[in-house]
């Protein structure tokens, strides 16, 4: 058989291939986001947003749970934005460059892929149990801190390694502490990429349900949570409660739940990509 | 050119030291290692004061290491470390008291390629103030058009101080460059080959520029260019795998080298 009649079967077969995964994949995403919209769109009201959960389905809400939701994800900023990116800083500037920081290393990339549900049972153990701190807000936003700081961690390194060196020995020649080099330097010039891997890792975080089931947060809050220690529930927990329901009205009452929280993860998603080429934009060495 | 068979008499050794008084630094029995690697070999030498000492050598021969000693920028690389002293006006920099911000004010760095903030051009000149906690606008902008007036930049820039510093030409970027140093009145500039990415005529104003610097600075540069070592230097120092071969004044080693492994390389023989 002529080779090259053979190399250009198998390039049109991959290419097949190819296009085939692409569309599939587009597809599913597609008719899911279209079968929501579907059956939630009518659902989706003012009083929808505005209402409290009720076993009546028509008079169900979801104002403790996005309520809940926003409460979370800013604590959860608040705690793993320093705590992340403060690690992330001293590991790339200051730590030594060894075997145990190799070590540390793999073992930080290691746990960005350790199921949620494992960092559910330590929040648990640790912060609701141990620390007494029952199943409130705080309790979940430090679990699920946990769960993202990884990501939070690889990503403020990878940042801050792509600013260039002569940058920083620049910053030294005249006269720079390493803390001013950083602050001055370092720091806002990777604030860009470091932004955007937190807000991919908040709208991780939104969308998890798993630990903070584990945690307790519970499926039934009548009131919006007023503050860090109150309990809460969350739309993630919320739908799945909905879904498990029999009654069909619970079931659209997700699918109009499940909207509203994948607009809240494609606005996250979209200002990710927006700061990270508004960055670009500004800086080029 | 021809090569020149030198008579004894003629030989100057190494180590004689043709700066016959006020030294601004000296190396003493200068060591210094990458790991196992030992990249500069017992090196002694003294810069004058208010001159230009050149650093020339192959590739790989220490001299750009030698430079980054003088203001310890060696400092941050993994498994560097030296022995021996470096005097500043008979201070050594090396001293566990010495706070190495300090040295850096006191002896400015230019590098080989041109590395400004991605800030305005204003910013980049006043920046080594700004760190210092200096808070006063006046003093800072008056400092900042002294700078640039001094590195030859302030005419071409006049008209808009806060454009971005990237968007200068790259001959612009190394004078700014150099303002932001001497905003921070440093006594010694070392000058890491500071045209090597420029054109012919960019490299023309900046060495124009060293040679008006030098009654105000005591400057150390090291280049890959014979004739820009010839052209603005006092003192040139010729190193060689980690060794300082050769170390007299320019005129001298550019035309009667007392080692054939200077004139070798001067000619272009190797290197």
């Amino acid at each position: 058989m002529n080779s090259r009649v053979a190399h250009r079967y198998d390039d049109q077969l991959f290419r097949g291939m190819g296009v085939t995964a692409t569309v599939s994949c587009l597809a599913i995403l597609i008719i899911f986001i279209g079968f929501i919209l579907y059956q939630g769109m009518d659902r989706l009201s003012w009083e929808f947003m505005t209402s409290l959960p009720s076993r009546f389905a028509e008079r169900s809400g979801i104002y403790t749970a996005w309520a809940g939701t926003l409460w979370v994800m800013v604590c959860t900023t608040l705690i793993s934005f320093p705590v992340g990116v403060g690690a992330g800083i001293y590991l790339e500037e200051y730590g030594k460059k060894g075997r145990l920081s190799t070590l540390l290393e793999i073992n930080i990339a290691n746990l960005a892929g350790v199921p949620s549900i494992i960092y559910g049972l330590l929040g648990l153990e640790v912060f609701v149990r141990f620390m007494k701190m029952g199943s409130s807000i705080l309790a979940g936003a430090l679990t699920l801190s946990l769960l993202i700081l990884p990501i939070i961690i690889v990503a403020t390194r990878e940042a801050v390694r792509a600013v260039p060196k002569t940058i920083k020995e620049a910053s030294f020649a005249l006269g720079a502490s390493k803390w001013q080099t950083i602050w001055n330097q370092t720091l806002p010039a990777s604030f860009g990429g470091i932004l955007t891997g937190v807000i991919l890792a908040i709208s991780r975080a939104v969308g998890e349900t798993a630990p903070l089931i584990v945690i307790g947060a519970l499926a039934y809050v009548p009131f919006a949570p007023s503050g860090p220690l109150d309990e809460f529930t969350v739309l993630p927990i919320q739908i799945f409660n909905w879904v498990s329901r029999p009654q069909h009205e619970f079931v659209i009452n997700a699918a109009a739940a499940i909207i509203v929280l994948l607009l809240i993860t494609f606005v996250l998603n979209g200002v990710a990509v927006y700061l990270r080429y508004r960055w670009q934009q500004k800086l080029k060495w | 050119m021809q090569t020149k068979i030198l008579d004894k008499e003629v030989r100057s050794d190494a180590t004689k030291n043709p700066v016959d008084m006020n030294y601004k630094l000296r190396a003493q029995h200068v060591d210094a290692f990458y790991g196992d690697f030992q990249a500069l070999k017992d090196i002694s030498l003294d810069i004058k004061a208010n001159s230009v000492t050149a650093f020339i050598g192959p590739s790989g021969c220490g001299k750009s290491t030698f430079l980054r000693l003088l203001n310890r920028m060696n400092d941050y690389i993994d498994g560097f470390r030296m022995e021996g002293a470096i005097l500043l006006d008979d201070e050594d920099i090396y001293d566990p008291s010495v706070k190495v911000e300090e040295l850096r004010k006191a002896v400015g760095m230019v590098f080989q390629k041109p590395n400004p903030f991605p800030k305005s051009i204003f910013e980049n000149v006043a920046y080594g103030l700004k760190i210092q906690g200096i808070r006063d606008k006046a003093f800072i902008e008056e400092r900042v058009v002294e700078s640039l007036k001094q590195a030859t930049l302030f005419d071409e820039v006049k008209d808009d101080l806060n454009k971005p510093a990237l968007a200068l030409s790259g001959g612009q970027q190394q004078r700014l460059c150099i303002a932001r140093v001497l905003a921070v009145k440093p006594s010694v500039l070392l000058m890491d080959e500071p045209t090597s990415a420029l054109d012919p005529i960019s490299t023309d104003k900046i060495e124009d520029l060293i040679y008006t610097l030098k009654n105000n600075y005591t400057i150390a540069i090291v280049t890959h260019n014979m004739q820009q070592a010839s052209r603005i230097s006092d003192y040139t120092a010729f190193m060689y795998m980690g060794r300082l071969i050769e170390y007299d004044k320019t005129k001298k080693i550019f035309t009667n080298p007392g080692k054939d492994q200077t004139q070798n390389y001067i000619t272009g023989r190797f290197g």
